[in-house]
């Protein structure tokens, strides 16, 4: 299945500098890599400068490169297509890159028919160009609200239009800032959490790579409507691209007036900082996030209070993610009714998912609340991979519900789901075929959650211990039926006991395997 | 020793001895010089005016600061369910054979770490790790002898230049 798709100049004067050579180059090292079946090469017309030749154009992310030598299309290969970084080196100007392909655009790759919100200008701006951004409507909602929103106005629309937290919980966003916007302290910030830990979802690494001042101006138009002065975003350590890129974006637009004192010359002014985590899967968790922002180990708070009272330094706080904010201009600049008209009544709007596992293509997709796994699998994932049987899919990351294929045409959306006893969680959507052995994959979880558990409370600490122990005994044929009782009865205590979000949904995915594949678990018993 | 303080106090200086900003100060200073020291951690202490029990319990919690040397290449490999599902198992095995240590563990000739890690976020191209940061997608045991062996010649032709103008 394609995966992606490189195109060459072809025209005379391209070929007459090298292009088959580079062309010959790309393929050699594609089959280096084994890339040959996922990244199909041709030759593209159309070029506009000629001092550029020849160009190479890599969907679906529409990076344009040039001009490239033999040498530098396998460098492209090594980098772009294999480890998925952009040669930056080697790309050519944005005018190059705007001007003169018949473009396949963003949406013209694997995935198609998808409905971009979200991810509507990710892959065809440059992300370290604000000019770009500006170009396609970019800060025209926070303009539009300073000079013509209260900021009730702007808290209004964000309520009517229905749009509910990304993150997992899908608590909406309006009624999020409406209780920082009453808090009696004039004191008040916005803290993004692009703490994506989640194993499975890289939904938020790939909005701020691609679309950075989306969220910038989604956390300032947070902060003109609760009245905050200062946004932080807390991005995981990992993601070094995607914190250089933000930090480039902030620069940019400090220099615009976009973001600073006197924002677009009113009364509002809003300071956005960039403070990058050190590894650790429960600073996700919003209260342990703000204990981290300020310095300390990453250990979840008690709530209440919570933090649209008493978050970060104490002052009341919204903690909103990445895609949440990256929502909040589009829906400023067209409106609640036009944010209603996408999705389903309960959950308007749209959903970015990562999918997973063993499905023909891989990768993200922006669809409209209320599609479901059926349609994400047969339209966006090319079907199930080698034509096999679907078994099991879990949802929303490591913490998610394992759900069997009865679920596949349950339309995707927070209530929904809830209702059959599912979730949505963090978007990412892991397909197992019928080979998958669950107890193998419930280990596997385990073990992460066991790695993960921040030690703070003993049910979660110890709980995740036994859970594993007992998993280790099913896996080798070794565990009686006391011991699959034993799990579950942990499983209930660890989700009805742990401090914080993450430890109660920590036995999730134990929970839901069991009750859906319970013959599986007892089958592995030796009494 | 003062060398390695003076990037220490550079490194605080930058984020103006903020306590706040003591997560980033440990891992910046951790990325420079590969781990901890005592020294170091007793400096920050000092210089963000905590007690270096403090500083050492934040040091000890995230999974991206080492209070350990590490080898000189390291080696982080995801093994979290979405890795596990397309091949992770065999590629793990493969990495212990390959370079003849547990997961944890450091060679005895300070070359490799090998350690685990969890999801680091590019799962549509799993299994996945990070040699030195950089990534690499798609393993297969086959594919980690290869990448492996081109570090070990890229090192054994750089020791072979630096024999030569010695």
């Amino acid at each position: 299945m394609i995966r992606s798709s490189v195109l060459i100049s072809g025209d005379p004067l391209s070929l007459s500098r090298g292009a088959e050579e580079t062309k010959l180059a790309i393929e050699a090292e594609l089959s280096f890599y084994g890339l040959e079946d996922e990244v199909q090469v041709g030759y593209t017309g159309k070029v506009s400068r000629t001092d550029m030749l020849p160009l190479v154009v890599v969907y679906p992310e529409g990076t344009v490169y040039g001009p490239v030598s033999a040498e530098d299309g396998a460098e492209i290969v090594q980098e772009h297509l294999y480890k998925g970084r952009i040669v930056q080196h080697l790309e050519a100007p944005v005018e190059v890159a705007t001007a003169g392909f018949e473009a396949m655009g963003p949406e013209g790759g694997a995935l198609t028919g998808q409905k971009r919100v979200v991810l509507r200008r990710a892959g065809s701006i440059d992300p370290y160009s604000i000019e770009d951004y500006i170009a396609e409507d970019g800060y025209f909602a926070l303009g539009q609200a300073l000079s013509e929103l209260s900021p009730a106005g702007v808290l209004d629309t964000i309520k009517d239009s229905g749009l509910q937290g990304r993150g997992g919980a899908g608590f909406p966003t309006g009624l999020k800032w409406s209780f920082v916007a009453q808090q009696p302290e004039q004191t008040r910030y916005i803290v993004c959490n692009a703490d994506e830990s989640e194993p499975g979802t890289f939904k938020d690494r790939l909005i701020v790579e691609g679309d950075p001042h989306a969220v910038l101006e989604g956390m300032a138009l947070a902060g003109y409507a609760v009245g905050a002065q200062e946004g932080w975003i807390y991005i995981r350590g990992e993601y070094a691209m995607a914190s250089d890129i933000l930090k480039h974006a902030i620069e940019q637009a400090e220099e615009m007036d976009l973001l600073g004192d006197n924002i677009l010359g009113s009364d509002f002014s809003f300071h956005i900082h960039v403070h990058a985590g050190a590894g650790a899967y429960v600073c996700g968790e919003e209260t342990a996030l703000l204990e981290s922002l300020e310095g300390k180990r990453g250990m979840p708070r008690i709530r209440p209070p919570y933090p649209t009272v008493q978050g970060f330094r104490d002052m009341p706080t919204v903690v909103n993610n990445v895609e949440t904010l990256a929502n909040v201009p589009p829906i400023i600049l067209n409106g609640a009714d036009w944010y209603r008209g996408i999705g389903t009544d309960r959950s308007p709007g749209t959903k970015v998912y990562t999918m997973l596992g063993d499905v023909n293509v891989t990768g993200l997709v922006e669809t409209p609340m209320g599609t479901t796994l059926r349609e994400i699998i047969e339209i966006y994932g090319g079907g199930m991979k080698d034509g096999k049987a679907f078994k099991a899919a879990q949802t929303g990351g490591s913490s998610g519900t394992i759900i069997p294929a009865e679920f596949l045409d349950v339309p995707m959306d927070f209530a929904s789901m809830r209702e059959k006893g599912a979730g949505l969680g963090s978007g990412a959507l892991l397909v197992c075929d019928e080979e998958t052995d669950i107890i193998d994959l419930a280990y596997v979880l385990v073990r992460f959650f066991k790695n993960e558990s921040c030690g703070k409370c003993t049910p979660c600490r110890v709980g995740n211990a036994q859970m594993l122990e007992a998993l280790e005994r099913l896996r080798q044929g070794s565990a009686k039926r006391a011991d699959l009782e034993r799990l579950e009865e942990i499983a209930n205590y660890v989700q009805a006991s742990s401090f914080c979000g993450l430890g109660q949904a920590a036995p999730v995915p134990i929970l839901t395997g069991l009750r859906y594949f319970r013959d599986e678990f007892e089958s592995r018993l030796r009494d | 020793m003062e060398e390695v303080l003076a990037v220490t106090d550079k490194i605080v200086d930058v984020h103006h001895a903020d306590q706040e900003a003591l997560v980033e100060i440990l891992r910046e200073v951790n990325d420079k010089s590969g781990h901890l020291t005592r020294a170091q951690l007793e400096r920050i202490a000092e210089r963000v005016a905590l007690p270096l029990s403090k500083v050492y319990s934040v040091a000890s919690f995230y999974s991206l600061i080492s209070l350990q040397p590490l080898g000189a290449h390291v080696v982080r490999f995801c093994e979290d369910a979405p890795c596990h599902v397309v091949g992770g198992q065999a590629v793990w095995e493969a990495l212990e054979h390959e370079l003849g240590i547990p997961f944890g563990e450091t060679t005895l000739d300070g070359q490799w770490s090998l350690l685990a890690t969890s999801c680091i976020g590019a799962c549509a191209v799993g299994p996945v790790m990070t040699i030195d940061g950089d990534i690499y997608g798609n393993l297969t045991p086959e594919k980690v002898r290869e990448i492996i062996a081109r570090y070990r010649d890229l090192d054994a032709q750089t020791v072979a230049a630096q024999g030569g103008q010695a």
